[in-house]
């Protein structure tokens, strides 16, 4: 077994690996980049080392930092988590080159599957079903027109080399075509580098059903059972299950099958997961291979319920040169397991990422079918530069049903005050029917459930109200603990008044409300100004405040440019002292993968410039302020 | 730790008849208490809320960490005083926790004859003053005072503890790094104005607040200068050019809100405390103790079924349960604090008063708080004590509670009489705080006894000069005496004039106690020093 590893990623991944290692007597060694010097998995490491700045380009993207920090420390293997630089060929090779142990398959099983195209053409030669289309090297359009023409419509236009669901169309209609070809190029080119294109059936309503598979050194390969992660939106999985739910034995047998000659075709070694689309129901379902994730996935805690196995433990014996703990007869599947993604993002706003401050961070303590992975604490931040998952709620059940209960209940006793997130949305889902039903498609956000997304509405219900104050006076209660303890009588006893009635009401857009004492439908999340509130499948955003608060508003923004969301400088074009003209362009800023631009408000003086490029700010801070026109005159 | 265990059943005729009379009393001080809630009425609510003002509760709410307790002092000042009525005694005073830190926050209600000092006023002002030193509090003073009220300058202005004392208690307050925190939301006129000059830190608003110590019709009337009170000593001005003040804010709420980032900035932390535990419930509910209190104060009742409803898990640990059994003694935990309970439980003898003093002994040596339960008609007399020196010893016990330099908080939960409130830490010895229930009394001695004793004297004094005293003159007689003593003795009276910190409500008994420990343990206390014990 390795005795020392470093981890090379951040947040819960980084918390989970430590755990399992820290069982095996592995010691560990974390990195950060500068926004994360206080996270919770620098504390829980053994070691920890800074590796740059807070962009993860500059940190967690930097394989050169990390392997020298690993040589320095002494560290025999490194483990990638998930994203960075886990499925980084060029990483795990420079890692091989270094003498140290890249917890993962070899660069050359990532180079098969790196290219989706190329992976297809191995996967048929496996015998694992592909879909239909088109994955060569003839790039020409008319050449990939007459590909669509023939395979028939409705297609799928992919980016070979991409992912996340950039460079992706769906074309229903040949008159289509060469416009969305043309702009799924495009977007390729300039997200992946490669404008090259593959052409695939478009199935209508397809399940995402993944298997997860295990390979060693030694030319063994089982599998762990498959998972079903068909609610998604934009393809980013929200809710992941194991076993998936409505799936024929049959084709059950089958798809593992398929899933563990895919590994073997690719020599496979350690996590690694094989993705299907499933089309079509009962028996006659057909499965195409998509494509193989080289890493440890985020969704693998509800392959370990199911199976009763420990991955980390097996990613680390494999590394160390063990052959695979148990053969396959010996891994079974009982139970079934579920899994939410809680992520840092404004679901009525289009699922916009949002970052910030957890106020109040509360989820109920884990359990045996209840279990919490995490890479924050209650006053720690979740940062613009990585992603916006907070936790990952997994529960465990002996039916589906029960799995599914235990997920919501948790979840409606979770409390994340501070920015909004998706804790609400995840719920209603979790107890939506045609979830509850199973074997949906991908579509199940867009289509079958699209209800559950709220709408807005402009005039609070009493349901809103209740849910709003119910949220605040949890989240008062949680402030006050962190302030004073949470045993304190200040904290624990609530608002008492003498001889008359307790306090417990808040005024909310304009009416007094009483703090319910029992959890009401819906729920609610406050930020810094205001709280949204969700009950009946509509959502409001009333302006609140628990605590007032003083803000600098009286002097410092008075004539000044303040960023409206936060971002990065990326441009700056006026100078202290300059005279502009009004709507004359100072500065811009990248935020949300968007550039803007801003711009003089009004003729004057610039006073300072607060930001120089690359600089990242808050929405609110000042940018660039002007000389006090008044003092001027005089 | 041994539980109590209860020998009252809730179902029992008794506990149905008292519960029905402590409810009776509870809900006259609730319906009281609203009322004064209200400060000066619809009329001068109205007029303060047009001015874009926060009444001085709502002030206190926007104050104080949203969600959290506010433990308000002598809600009873000035009840039923001055003819007219002064709701509160014309400010709110109280603790608050503003940024995790306990706060001593004085409120002036303008709706209330302008928020003008009575004597009441002052008293209560300055009573926080000395809750607030005691236990080592920072001040927040939200002031919108019109200062002295002038028809009674005599009892407000000249005396050591008038109007006076609260600029001196200001400056000893400061000197002594108990932060003083002024927040001008109204007027500050003449001796008021020293509120804020003489804080740490001062906060006013805009348009809104003023300090000056002569107002224009003053200054015209003085040196014929025709100035606006904004111009004369609005926050603009304080905070640009006398500097009076430090920070402007543009109304109340950010007042407020500066005013909470001045405590924040204060950095305080408390003082290393005894050892405390997890907090549990008491076995038994708060709410028993209307049945389990008699509704006459002469019915004699076991205090520790007031005991097993106030501490946690109604385990007390007794100290010499078998000695001197007319008074209780022994540690628990009130919400995770351990106490010392000192509670009666019958008169007190000599060997109760032995074991007093012994036990508070303990208290200090430990640093452990002491609550005393007062239900206490006084020490025994006759010969047979005095020959055993029930002077002597009752004396240790009085020299012990009044040595002890531990947070003492006392609660009479029913009647204190005589020499008993001294030795059971009344009024003149400083409790940290002293509350009361509705139902008890409070006087030198009890309406019947003093009736007979004024009877007795006076019969003697006729029997020598040889008149008759038909027993229906007697009846007649004391008749008054006891109605004195009754009005006299009602906690209500006793509360309007500061004799106590507020009448409470048996049901919140063990929140506010609990509150209470955690105010006082901003000061812990110190070494005691003992004084000579008579052997």
């Amino acid at each position: 077994m390795l005795k020392k590893i470093l981890i090379a990623n951040r947040g819960e991944i980084a918390c989970r690996v430590i755990r399992t290692a820290r069982e095996l007597g592995v010691k560990t060694v974390a990195v950060y980049s500068d926004a994360d010097r206080y996270a919770p998995h620098v504390e829980q490491a053994d070691e920890a080392y800074h590796i740059g700045r807070s962009p993860s380009s500059e940190s967690y993207l930097r394989g050169d930092h990390i392997i020298e920090v690993a040589k320095k420390c002494g560290a025999e293997g490194i483990h990638p988590g998930y994203g960075f630089l886990s499925e980084n060929a060029e990483f795990s090779r420079a890692c091989k080159e270094a003498g140290i142990v890249f917890i993962g398959p070899d660069a050359q099983s990532m180079d098969a599957m790196a290219s989706k195209s190329a992976a297809k053409a191995l996967m048929i030669d496996a015998n694992v079903p592909v879909l239909e289309g088109y994955h060569g090297a003839d790039q020409s359009t008319a050449h990939l027109k007459s590909v669509a023409d023939k395979t028939g419509y409705p297609i799928l236009i992919k980016a070979v080399a991409g992912g996340g669901g950039r460079g992706m169309r769906q074309v229903f209609e040949s008159s289509e075509f060469e416009k969305e070809l043309e702009s799924a190029q495009r977007e390729a080119s300039s997200s992946f580098g490669n404008p090259d294109v593959l052409i695939e059936k478009y199935l209508v309503k397809p399940r995402h059903i993944e298997v997860q598979i295990f390979g060693d050194n030694h030319g063994n390969v089982v599998h762990m059972f498959e998972r079903d992660c068909s609610v998604q939106r934009r393809h980013q999985k929200v809710l992941e299950e194991a076993p998936a739910p409505c799936l024929d034995a049959g084709v059950r047998a089958q798809l593992l099958d398929a899933a563990v000659r895919a590994g073997e075709a690719v020599n496979y070694k350690g996590a690694g997961t094989v993705e299907f689309l499933l089309d079509g129901e009962g028996k006659d379902a057909q499965f195409y291979f998509m494509e193989m994730n080289t890493r440890l996935q985020v969704e693998h805690p509800v392959s370990e319920y199911v199976t009763g196995l420990d991955f980390v433990e097996w990613q680390l014996r494999i590394a160390s040169g063990e052959t695979v703990p148990l053969k396959q007869d010996e891994i079974t599947c009982t139970g079934h397991s579920i899994e939410a993604r809680l992520c840092a993002e404004n679901v009525e706003e289009g699922f916009l990422p949002s970052s910030g401050t957890l106020k109040v961070w509360h989820m109920p303590e884990e359990h045996e079918n209840l279990r919490v992975d995490t890479g924050v604490e209650q006053g720690g931040e979740i940062s613009s530069f990585y992603d916006s998952m907070i936790a990952k709620v997994i529960t465990y059940g002996a039916t589906r049903d029960e799995a599914c209960d235990t997920l919501s209940n948790a979840l409606e006793e979770g409390c994340v005050m501070g920015l909004p997130t998706n804790l609400g949305f995840l719920n209603a889902c979790v107890n939506h029917p045609v979830f509850r039903k199973g074997g949906f498609g991908t579509s199940f956000l867009l289509k079958e459930a699209a209800d559950v997304l709220p709408s807005v509405v402009t005039k609070p219900s009493e349901k809103h109200l209740n849910a709003a104050a119910f949220m605040v006076g949890k989240a008062n209660g949680k402030i006050q603990a962190e302030r004073m303890g949470m045993d304190n009588p200040w904290a624990s006893i609530g608002a008492l008044r003498l001889n008359l009635p307790q306090s417990d009401t808040i005024i909310l857009n304009g009416e007094t409300v009483t703090v319910p004492s029992e959890k009401p439908e819906g729920y609610a999340w406050q930020d810094a100004k205001r709280i949204v509130a969700v009950a009946d499948g509509t959502y409001i955003s009333m302006p609140y405040r628990s605590e007032p608060v003083a803000e600098g508003v009286v002097q410092a923004s008075e004539g000044a440019l303040t960023a409206s969301i936060p971002g990065q400088v990326t441009k700056v074009m006026a100078k202290a002292g300059e005279a502009v003209k009004k709507d004359q362009a100072l500065m811009v800023m990248e935020a949300m993968k968007m550039e803007h631009t801003m711009r003089a408000p009004e003729d004057g003086i610039i006073e300072d410039v607060h930001y120089n490029v690359g600089d990242k700010v808050d929405d609110g801070d000042v940018l660039i302020s002007f000389m006090d026109k008044k003092e001027d005159a005089a | 730790m041994p539980q109590i265990k209860s020998q009252i059943s809730a179902g029992s005729e008794s506990f149905q008849s008292n519960e029905a009379a402590m409810k009776a009393v509870v809900q006259d001080l609730q319906s009281t208490t609203q009322k004064i809630s209200e400060g000066g009425g619809e009329k001068y609510r109205a007029k303060h809320v047009a001015r874009g003002k926060l009444l001085p509760r709502e002030r206190i709410d926007t104050l104080i960490d949203a969600g959290t307790s506010f433990l308000e002092l002598s809600q009873l000042a000035g009840h039923d005083v001055y003819g007219s009525d002064v709701p509160a005694g014309g400010v709110i005073t109280g603790v608050g926790v503003v940024n995790g830190q306990e706060c001593m926050i004085v409120a002036n209600d303008a709706t209330v004859k302008g928020g003008t000092y009575y004597p009441t006023t002052v008293r209560k002002h300055l009573r926080a003053q000395d809750i607030a030193f005691e236990n080592n509090l920072p001040c927040i003073y939200l002031v919108d005072s019109g200062g002295a009220f002038l028809p009674l300058q005599d009892e407000v202005f000249p005396d050591r503890d008038n109007f006076g004392r609260i600029f001196y208690n200001q400056a000893r307050l400061s000197a002594a790094n108990i932060p003083q925190i002024a927040v001008v939301m109204g007027s500050c006129t003449a001796g008021g104005a020293y509120v804020p000059a003489m804080s740490d830190e001062t906060i006013i608003v805009k348009n809104q607040g003023t300090i000056f110590l002569g107002g224009p019709p003053l200054v015209k009337a003085a040196t014929g200068e025709d100035v606006s009170a904004e111009d004369l000593g609005g926050g603009d001005m304080h905070t640009k050019v006398s500097g009076v003040a430090d920070h402007l804010a543009e109304d109340d709420t950010h007042a407020l809100a500066i005013a909470r980032d001045v405590v924040k900035n204060l950095a305080r932390r408390k003082p290393p405390m005894p050892a405390t535990q997890k907090p549990v419930a008491p076995a038994y509910p708060t709410e028993e103790l209307y049945g389990v209190v008699p509704a006459d104060l002469k019915t004699p009742y076991d205090i520790r079924e007031v005991i097993a409803r106030l501490v946690d898990g109604s385990e007390l640990d007794e100290f010499k349960a078998n000695y001197g059994t007319t008074l209780i003694t022994g540690f628990a935990h009130i919400h995770g604090f351990p106490v010392g309970i000192i509670a009666n439980n019958g008169i007190l003898f000599s060997e109760s008063a032995e074991k007093g003093a012994h036990f508070v002994q303990l208290c200090c040596q430990r640093g452990v708080p002491i609550l005393f339960l007062q239900n206490i008609t006084g020490f025994m007399v006759g010969k047979k004590y005095e020959q055993g020196g029930i002077a002597k010893d009752g004396a240790k016990l009085v020299n012990a509670v009044a040595a002890a330099d531990v947070p003492k908080i006392t609660v009479l939960v029913g009647g204190s009489f005589g020499a008993g409130n001294y030795a059971m830490c009344g009024r003149s010895f400083n409790p940290r705080f002293l509350f009361t229930w509705p139902n008890s009394r409070i006087s030198v001695m009890g309406g019947e006894q003093a009736a007979s004793v004024l009877a007795t004297v006076k019969r003697d004094a006729m029997e020598k000069a040889g008149q008759e005293w038909s027993s229906e003159e007697e009846a007649a007689f004391k008749e008054p005496v006891r109605q004195q003593y009754e009005k006299q003795g009602h906690p209500y009276y006793a509360s309007a004039r500061l004799w106590d910190d507020g009448v409470i409500d048996p049901a919140q008994t063990r929140d506010i106690l609990g509150l209470a420990l955690s105010t006082a343990m901003n000061r812990p206390g110190g070494d005691t020093e003992f004084g000579i014990f008579r052997m």
